[in-house]
């Protein structure tokens, strides 16, 4: 492709119009983080007073922290699960809106409003719905012969916050998958129904494959979401338990850090998210930024 | 528009920096009371500032004890700590531990040259916040101990006398039952704190030791011993009475989902803390409430030790002008007179911290008037202390009873029986205070 060159003679512009941005990361991202890596091989009480530098000690005892190990294995659990819910029901949602001509932007409007809503309101909003004494989730439950309790029953309190979390994300990737249905080539379709290709087939072999760039940006998003964005939502909604089952990283670095004052565990655990993020924003660059091949 | 906003702000900016020349101290105090206990609060805060033109006291909100707590810490490290801040109980072995960061009260009174005198404190809660030596090193505000609310309407349906609310756990046993199978309710008790309550209530009650070294009072080097008979026994019937449905769990931590199943009229009886009476009555428009001491198993111990305590302090942060601390001295001098502090007492159901203000509202009549307002009261005082019944105070106490809690759920879900639970409380509880201990010395 042919780029046009402009040249800027003044040598010291681009680096004062790069500033302020360069600040902002600079304080607002690369100081603290530098901050938790220091802290993450020292022990030190909580005002501060007695420093210790300890090496790896705090990764070491990390893993092999039954509770760590177990946060892992929770947090795994609870993104791919809120990934493939979220995702697929945000997918039929979208086939079925891109099938309604007229009233599509009536549904388009009420399916996004949950985005609108912040994690911790989403949480209480389904600790409230199903909360085991005064909800209405575990009340109709009942009435099937399912006893509710998600402050005793781990699987519950795991099933509650995957399905909290999935409905607050519908929205966002509902968006993403309009708009990739409509960028969808009218006439593939139109021909392949010609061809005698029904309804079904002509998904799965011409609008999925077309739509897996997006499916793939999301994927990545979506995992990123249910890692990093859930914090409040597993707040309000179960603290963690019953017994550590809900218990994600992310919750378990405030936990420890803010609740339990252990900074340098904390710092340690962050130290793990964040190389997590790098390595997911790595793959999301390489792959998406490149499109998918298909 | 933008040129008249400027010379506002210019204007306000230099009106506001001109007040301080001829002026009053400020003493900001960060405290963990929201709602009605918020507004109490500063009610408090208020009477100081009129009653004085020295200081000024600016009461600020800063969100639940842990957050207050934390919020403290992280200011106190940039150097931008208040004069005052609100710290629970589970905090104060890290507070005692900071040695750098506080200003112990009895030197503040005594600096100041204000009176004090620890004799004029409830002894459980002096007891609760000394060092070693016997001196108070954070000056007693809301504190509280847990007691039972119970259904008196409930009771009746149930045929049983509503005067009389179970004194031992046998008798909470068999009355839950009646109630329940009677249908004057579906359960018959929940309880908030299952840390405080049903675990550290339960050892200094009954006389157990909760940890070695004097229950921590003694040092870091204490490890936790909770998982003894009588603990294991309790957890046990908890655990038996959930599956009966006679006992439901409220959750972790202060048990969130309690309250709502006794406001509901769920569950019949209701353990809290004293701190919750307020709401409690607030809450509990359709029925009447009855309140009584935590029962007790009798076949363990004939008379009862006190209850121990909860709620919180004010600790006093260093690093500010001895100004300031004077100011400080003079606002606890106020605060533990016992008019606020009888009024703080019966507006929100803590307990008087003075013999001074208990007096007053016996005085007043107040205890005749409002029948169980005294409970804990007589709970937390009653016979002579024993080195199990003063009180725990360990370092990373907060974690500790997360443990707790989560070993607790655990039972509950039938993945571990009581005896395995506690122990591995325990285990997990001291690999928490050898953190704290290598952390701090």
């Amino acid at each position: 492709m042919q780029t046009k060159r402009t040249i800027f003679p003044n040598k010291l512009l681009p680096y004062v119009l790069l500033a302020p941005q360069l600040a902002v990361t600079l304080i607002f991202f690369i100081w603290p983080a530098a901050q938790a890596v220091k802290s993450s091989f020292e022990r030190e009480d909580p005002f501060g007073f007695r420093t210790t530098f300890i090496w790896f000690e705090n990764y070491t005892r990390l893993f092999s922290e039954p509770g760590y190990v177990n946060s892992l294995g929770k947090t795994a659990i609870f993104a791919v699960s809120v990934t493939l819910l979220s995702m697929s029901l945000s997918l039929l949602l979208a086939v079925a809106v891109n099938r309604v001509l007229k009233t599509n932007r009536v549904y388009t409007t009420l399916l996004v409003w949950p985005y609108a809503v912040a994690p911790v309101v989403v949480g209480i909003l389904w600790w409230f719905m199903f909360n085991p004494t005064i909800g209405i989730g575990p009340y109709m439950l009942r009435g099937l012969g399912i006893d509710w309790n998600h402050r005793i029953d781990g699987t519950q309190a795991m099933i509650l916050v995957v399905m909290a979390a999935s409905w607050k994300q519908i929205s966002y990737n509902f968006l993403f998958f309009v708009a990739g249905l409509q960028s969808v080539p009218q006439s593939l379709t139109e021909a392949a129904a010609i061809d005698g290709a029904g309804p079904f087939k002509r998904f799965w072999t011409i609008v999925f494959p077309l739509l897996s760039p997006t499916t793939f940006f999301l994927l990545i998003v979506n995992i990123n979401y249910a890692m990093f964005d859930t914090f409040g939502l597993i707040d309000a909604t179960t603290n963690g338990g019953p017994n550590q089952a809900t218990n994600i990283l992310v919750y378990k670095v405030y936990a420890d850090g803010f609740l339990g004052l252990n900074i340098g565990s904390s710092a340690a655990q962050s130290v793990v998210l964040m190389l997590i993020v790098i390595v997911l924003t790595a793959i999301q660059f390489r792959y998406v930024e490149r499109r998918v091949q298909y | 528009m933008f040129k008249n906003a400027l010379r506002l702000s210019v204007g306000l900016a230099t009106i506001l920096a001109a007040t301080p020349t001829f002026a009053q101290t400020e003493i900001a105090w960060w405290h963990a009371m929201d709602a009605e206990l918020g507004q109490k609060l500063e009610a408090i805060a208020q009477g100081f500032n009129d009653s004085q033109d020295e200081f000024v006291v600016v009461p600020s909100y800063k969100g639940t004890y842990p957050e207050t707590l934390t919020a403290a810490i992280a200011a106190f490290r940039a150097n931008e700590q208040p004069a005052i801040v609100q710290v629970y109980e589970v905090g104060t072995g890290t507070m005692m531990a900071a040695k750098g960061a506080i200003n112990p009260v009895y030197q503040l009174m005594e600096a100041a040259g204000e009176p004090w005198d620890p004799s004029a404190f409830l002894a459980p809660v002096t007891g609760y916040y000394s060092d070693t030596d016997g001196n108070i090193l954070s000056m007693p505000f809301n504190s509280s101990t847990p007691i039972m609310y119970y259904n008196k309407d409930v009771f009746e349906k149930a045929g049983l006398d509503p005067e009389t609310p179970p004194k031992t756990w046998a008798e909470l046993e068999a009355m839950s039952r009646q109630i329940m199978e009677s249908g004057a309710a579906p359960c018959g008790f929940t309880s908030g704190w299952i840390t405080w309550i049903q675990t550290e209530n339960l050892s200094a009650i009954h006389d157990q030791p909760y940890g070695t070294l004097e229950n921590g009072f003694g040092g870091l080097g204490s490890e936790f011993t909770f998982n003894g008979p009588v603990q294991v026994k309790h957890w046990g019937n908890l655990k038996k009475w959930a599956d009966e449905g006679l006992f439901e769990y409220g959750g972790p931590v202060g048990g969130g989902d309690a309250p709502p199943k006794f406001y509901a009229q769920e569950c019949a009886m209701y353990m809290n803390s004293s701190g919750s009476r307020a709401g409690v009555i607030a809450n509990s428009k359709e029925f009447e409430v009855g309140f009584a001491p935590l029962p007790y198993y009798d076949d363990v111990i004939a008379e009862p030790k006190n209850s121990i305590i909860g709620g919180a302090t004010l600790w006093a942060l260093n690093g500010k002008d001895p100004e300031v601390y004077k100011g400080v001295a003079q606002f606890f001098t106020y605060l533990s007179s016992p008019e606020v502090q009888a009024t703080w007492h019966q507006g929100t159901g803590y307990l008087p911290i003075t013999y001074a203000a208990y007096d007053l509202g016996k005085e007043q009549g107040y205890y005749d008037a409002n029948p169980g307002a005294d409970i804990a009261i007589n709970q937390i005082t009653r016979g002579t202390p024993t080195a199990n019944s003063k009180g725990v105070r360990f370092g990373n106490l907060t974690q500790a009873r997360t443990v707790v809690d989560e070993e607790f759920e655990a039972m509950l879900s039938g993945s571990k029986t009581a005896q395995e639970a506690l122990d591995s409380a325990v285990e997990r509880g001291n690999q928490i205070l050898r953190d704290f201990e290598a952390a701090n010395s």
